[in-house]
């Protein structure tokens, strides 16, 4: 359980040499909930936009008379049409996150961690609404929100995996989504499909271990996972080695060919690189740009 | 026993388990080593996987090489094996006995000798045989009984000053006959004796015989001989080998007292020669103080020389009354004593007053008469010292009215005035001649010339002492010589002349004889038995085979005959015997004695002593393959990550840590604040450690305490219990301690702390707190156990308190001793009687609960 204090403290220092950032909106239309995403087109907002003669239908409260009053022609002061993004979050809490080869390194749960509320700031200041996958913690705006959410991301999960959680995800959001995807693999395809049913676009971050792309193990060993559910023992763990690197990169495959399919941004983040790095990725995926 | 490069194996057949240690290699690297636990979140991607072949991570090769090397040591360890393995002699089952010759030529190798011979009873005992040992100085009836028996009682087996006499190599023969021995083991000690082998072929009629001789060199050392003013010192070897330098040293006692080598010769040993000899010219003062000859470096009964007074010159002071007359030298009075004492003694010459302070041993006064009061005085004390004063008759002391009414102090009996003259030609009848001596006499035993006649004589005036005096008479029953003593010295008078005037005596070998007898000369050099016929001697110091001194004790007397003439044996062992004034040694060697090296059949094995004793190596390996299998243990626990777990590690840490807190936690409670203790009068008690006295103590000190207060103007705080070793002992006037059986003795610091307190006045009351039934001394456990924990204590004995001591009537509180008991106290004084009351260490009885108050019941 890490102080939510100062896991937004961190965030907070990570995000701070980002400027902030909009999250691509591709469904101007069908979007729904208001935002500060000017949409160069008339609509519900706040900024002035231009004023149009009226039209028939127009009722007649829609009438700018300071502007109809300069001539004999009505016209009707429309504004420029804005709206917020949603982003959804889901950063995995599982055991297998907990876990860190070496004790110079962050565990990957909180490097994850320290991610997901760097973004969240990020879009927080940009003026997205930010929340939680599920329906523990709707998408907000707002200062409050980061800190229920970094309350929120500090709790730990029991679980070995925990599975990506995918449901009530609001229809044409984006979505970021960071674990190890150690678990289910079908259990990321359901979420994703689902994701893609309703259109909601995003990012997939990958975050590992060098001890888990490296596999530096030889002898006898027993390997546990992290609550010690799982259980595999090998005489020979160097013998291992290339089998397990092989079902590694196959895994990664699997993630990068679902997210093709869907749309969705996959990027792998290790935490023996800086925090920096993975951010920066995060911030131009979501921005719209870089696809790895 | 089968020997393998230099050690024997008592299982040998066990060593072909040696071949099954590279089938135990294989098996033991086949072993994998303990799994490593590791959390891994990819687990999740090993499930499924299988290892491709089952073979492990090999053990290290050390491990491997450690398991095999303890594996092999307890391989080799139970095949018995023995390192010096004995590799020759009988394997011969049945009743062993051991024949020792435990003469003094065995002394000086003589714990080899046993070392050897411990080991042969382990060898016996392993076998299971009955063993029995003889010795042959000392034969005494053969008891079989299992070898461990004999093993305590090797130490008695010391050697004897003497070699087996004819009839103990009887008794030793008879013994031998009736043994029924299986095989026999001799340790020789190299010298040869009569009857030797005789005892070889009895036996040899039993069975094997296997003999133990050490082929070190024995040396003897002869009796020294005085010749031309040197010490002459023969000494022996019993092989004639290579050159050799024996060094002699001269044991005596110097000035002070002390046992001190006086000096020492070289006596150097021609190649091939079995004697050699040294001279020693020294002073007689030092002569006269050497009491032994021994060899260096040997060590036995033969090669130590006692020494009795033959090289010890007396002084002899000659003092003739008349002046000798130029030229009339056979005439003068002293001519023939001179010649008779001369080589033995030294002379004095002088007037009585000269020659005193020199404190001859004799002074001699021929025909002297009187003595003036000067002289007279210091001859007193002289003679009441030891002196021995030896008178000759003469001219003038017939025509003297010396002791003629009353006895003269320095004369032995009173004389009838003139003498009397036989023989001559003025008289009738013939020159008398020396009746046989008496036995009381100390001329006893030797023998009258025909031809000594005696022409003329004083005669003693018959009195009721006069036949306790005599010690030599003339044939018809006239005194010849006459003695009496005063305090330790002694008066002779012979009442004849000393020339040859009045008899012939003084021409014969008798003379000298005689004044040898009455110690005034002292060689015993050329002493024969016949010269001591008749008289008894007493050991006084007697030695032992390895040349020690001790003294006699209650030995029965010797006859004179047989000290000369007979071998050293049980009843006679060599040593320092007197007689009257005169004391004899009599050592192992004769002049005539010769060493001669024990020689034995080629049929006969012969070993050496000096064989490394066998060493059994099973234990030594057994154990350091128990030690390499905990190595091992340890090896594969740190291997497997299992040494000290995390947790394991912190305990101990923590239990160290609390260990050390806890010392000096525990040290200082024990040290309370010193300012109180010096601030207040505390009476204190010795924690003896058994809760019930320790609490009476306390008790009773509590009670004197408030006693004291209610009573006097001392105001005792509370009582203390004082912990010897770790309390200071300064701040109590007082120390009550009582005596258990069982309390622990204090240790050298607290008895040092003790002895400190007792010296800057302090003072202990011991209570052995059984006075009232054990009284005084040692008599009970707990006063024995004063004594033992008072003995480092640095005060005088303690004895019971007399009637009139100041105790009696110091104490102004009670009319009496107030105790549990009205007995006597003890007390130990340092000093007189009025010595300072604090310097008194008494015992008292203690005060009890109820009788805490000092004057209570009276």
């Amino acid at each position: 359980m890490i102080n939510p204090a100062a896991l937004r403290a961190r965030s907070e220092t990570e995000a701070a040499s980002f400027p902030p950032l909009l999250a691509r909106a591709e469904h101007l239309a069908g979007a729904v909930l208001l935002g500060e995403h000017g949409r160069r087109r008339a609509g519900i907002g706040d900024d002035f936009w231009q004023y149009r003669p009226s039209q028939t239908g127009d009722s007649l409260r829609m009438i700018d008379h300071r502007r109809s009053a300069m001539g004999d022609q009505n016209f009707v002061r429309e504004r420029e049409w804005q709206i917020a993004q949603s982003v959804m979050l889901w950063c995995d809490q599982g055991a297998s996150m907990r876990f860190s080869s070496i004790d110079d390194l962050p565990t990957k749960a909180d490097r994850a961690r320290v991610l997901s509320l760097a973004m969240a700031i990020l879009l927080s200041r940009a003026g997205e609404r930010v929340g939680l996958t599920g329906t523990r913690l709707p998408p907000r705006r707002g200062n409050a929100q980061i800190l229920r959410l970094a309350e929120y991301l500090s709790e730990d999960d029991a679980a070995e995996y925990s599975p990506p959680e995918h449901r009530a995800m609001i229809p044409s959001a984006a979505a970021l989504f960071v674990s190890d995807f150690m678990g289910d693999i079908a259990e990321v395809q359901l979420a994703l499909t689902k994701a893609a049913n309703r259109g909601v676009r995003g990012v997939l971050l990958q975050v590992l271990d060098p001890s888990e792309e490296s596999f530096p193990f030889t002898g006898r060993t027993i390997f546990e996972s992290m609550g010690g559910g799982l259980r595999h023992e090998t005489l020979k763990a160097n013998d291992l080695r290339d089998r397990y690197l092989e079902r590694l990169a196959e895994r990664k495959e699997q993630l990068r060919h679902l997210c093709a399919l869907t749309g969705w941004h996959y990027g792998v983040h290790h935490t023996d690189k800086s925090a920096q790095a993975g951010l920066l990725w995060l911030y131009q995926s979501m921005a719209g740009g870089a696809r790895t | 026993m089968t020997i393998l490069g230099g050690i024997g194996f008592g299982a040998p057949w066990l060593l072909a388990a040696l071949a099954a240690l590279p089938v135990l290699w294989l098996i033991l690297r086949a072993v994998p080593p303990a799994p490593v636990r590791r959390r891994f979140p990819g687990v999740a991607l090993l499930l499924g996987l299988k290892d491709d072949e089952s073979v492990s991570d090999r053990t290290p090769w050390w491990l491997l090489l450690l398991r095999i090397v303890a594996v092999a040591a307890i391989i080799v360890g139970l095949a018995q094996p023995v390192l010096n393995p004995k590799q020759s002699g009988t394997d011969v089952d049945g009743p062993l006995l051991i024949v020792l010759d435990n003469t003094w030529g065995g002394a000086t190798g003589h714990s080899q000798r046993m070392q050897t011979l411990d080991n042969e009873l382990m060898r016996a005992a392993q076998a299971g045989r009955a063993v029995a040992i003889l010795r042959l100085t000392d034969p005494a009836d053969l008891t079989f009984q299992p070898a461990a028996a004999w093993a305590p009682r090797l130490a008695g087996l010391e050697p004897h000053p003497w070699r087996p006499s004819p009839s103990q190599i009887e008794t030793a023969l008879r013994n031998i006959e009736t043994a029924d021995a299986a095989s026999t083991l001799w340790f020789s000690d190299g010298l040869d004796y009569a009857g030797r082998d005789a005892i070889l072929d009895a036996l040899e009629a039993q069975g094997p015989v296997e003999v133990f001789q050490s082929a070190r060199a024995i040396y003897a050392l002869l009796p020294p001989a005085y010749v031309d003013g040197a010490i002459e010192l023969n000494v022996l070897r019993n092989t004639a080998g290579v050159p050799q330098d024996v060094v002699l040293l001269a044991q005596g006692r110097d000035p002070a007292g002390n046992a001190a080598t006086l000096a020492r010769a070289t006596a150097s040993f021609a190649g091939g020669a079995k004697t050699a000899s040294a001279s020693l010219v020294l002073p007689s003062e030092l002569r006269a103080r050497i009491t032994r000859f021994e060899v260096q470096s040997a060590r036995s009964a033969g090669s130590t020389t006692l020494m009795d007074d033959s090289l010890r010159r007396r002084e002899v002071a000659l003092i003739a009354g008349r002046d000798n007359r130029e030229g009339l030298e056979l005439l003068a009075p002293l001519h023939f004593l001179r010649q008779a004492l001369e080589p033995t003694a030294d002379l004095l010459s002088g007037t009585l007053r000269d020659v005193l302070p020199a404190n001859p041993d004799v002074i001699i006064l021929a025909d002297v008469a009187t003595l003036s009061d000067a002289e007279v005085d210091g001859l007193t004390d002289w003679v009441a010292k030891g002196g021995l004063l030896l008178r000759f008759a003469g001219p003038r002391i017939a025509a003297s009215d010396i002791s003629r009414r009353q006895e003269d102090p320095w004369m032995p009996v009173r004389l009838r005035s003139g003498g009397r003259s036989v023989g001559g030609a003025m008289s009738w009848g013939e020159p008398k001649s020396i009746a046989p001596f008496a036995e009381t006499s100390p001329f006893y035993g030797l023998s009258i010339p025909r031809d000594v006649n005696v022409s003329s004589q004083v005669m003693a005036q018959p009195d009721p002492t006069l036949a306790n005096r005599v010690i030599a008479e003339l044939s018809d029953g006239t005194p010849l010589v006459t003695r009496k003593t005063l305090e330790q010295g002694q008066i002779i008078l012979f009442h004849i002349t000393a020339n040859a005037e009045w008899s012939s005596l003084p021409l014969s070998g008798l003379f000298v004889e005689m004044l040898e007898r009455l110690a005034v000369s002292s060689s015993n050099a050329s002493i024969t038995a016949g010269d001591l016929e008749g008289t008894t001697w007493v050991p006084q110091v007697i030695m032992n085979g390895f040349g020690g001194l001790s003294d006699a004790g209650t030995r029965a007397g010797v006859d004179g005959g047989d000290l000369i003439a007979m071998a050293t044996g049980p009843d006679m062992p060599p040593g320092v015997y007197s007689s009257e004034d005169r004391s004899l040694a009599r050592n192992v060697m004769s002049v005539d004695d010769t060493l001669t090296t024990a020689v034995w059949p080629a049929r006969i094995p012969v070993t050496g002593l000096d064989q490394t004793p066998p060493q059994p190596l099973a234990g030594w390996l057994l154990g350091g393959a128990l030690l390499l299998l905990l190595a091992d243990i340890i090896a594969s626990l740190a291997l497997s990550g299992r040494l000290l777990g995390a947790s394991t590690a912190r305990n101990v840490t923590g239990a160290l840590v609390a260990l050390l807190l806890a010392v000096p936690a525990s040290q200082s409670r024990a040290q309370e604040d010193p300012t109180n203790l010096a601030a207040e009068l505390v009476l204190a008690h010795v924690i003896t450690g058994d809760a019930q006295v320790d609490e009476l103590s306390q008790a009773g000190l509590r009670g004197l305490s408030d006693t004291l207060f209610f009573r006097t103007s001392v105001e005792p705080a509370t009582p203390k219990g004082v912990n010897l070793e770790t309390d200071d002992l300064a701040f109590f006037p007082i120390l009550y301690w009582p005596i258990t059986p069982s309390q622990p003795r204090p240790s050298a610091e607290a008895y040092a702390k003790l002895n400190a307190y007792l010296r800057s006045g302090g003072l202990i009351l011991f209570d052995t707190r059984d006075a009232n039934v054990a009284r005084f001394g040692a008599s009970s456990p707990n006063g024995r156990k004063l004594q033992d924990l008072a003995a480092p204590l640095d005060i005088p004995a303690l004895e019971p308190i007399p009637q009139d001591h100041v105790l009696t009537t110091h104490l102004l509180l009670a009319s009496g001793f107030s105790g549990a008991t009205h007995q006597p106290r003890h007390l130990g004084r340092s000093g007189t009687r009025r010595c300072p009351p604090n310097r008194w260490h008494a015992i008292s009885q203690p005060q009890r609960r109820g009788d805490a108050c000092p004057d209570r019941g009276q």
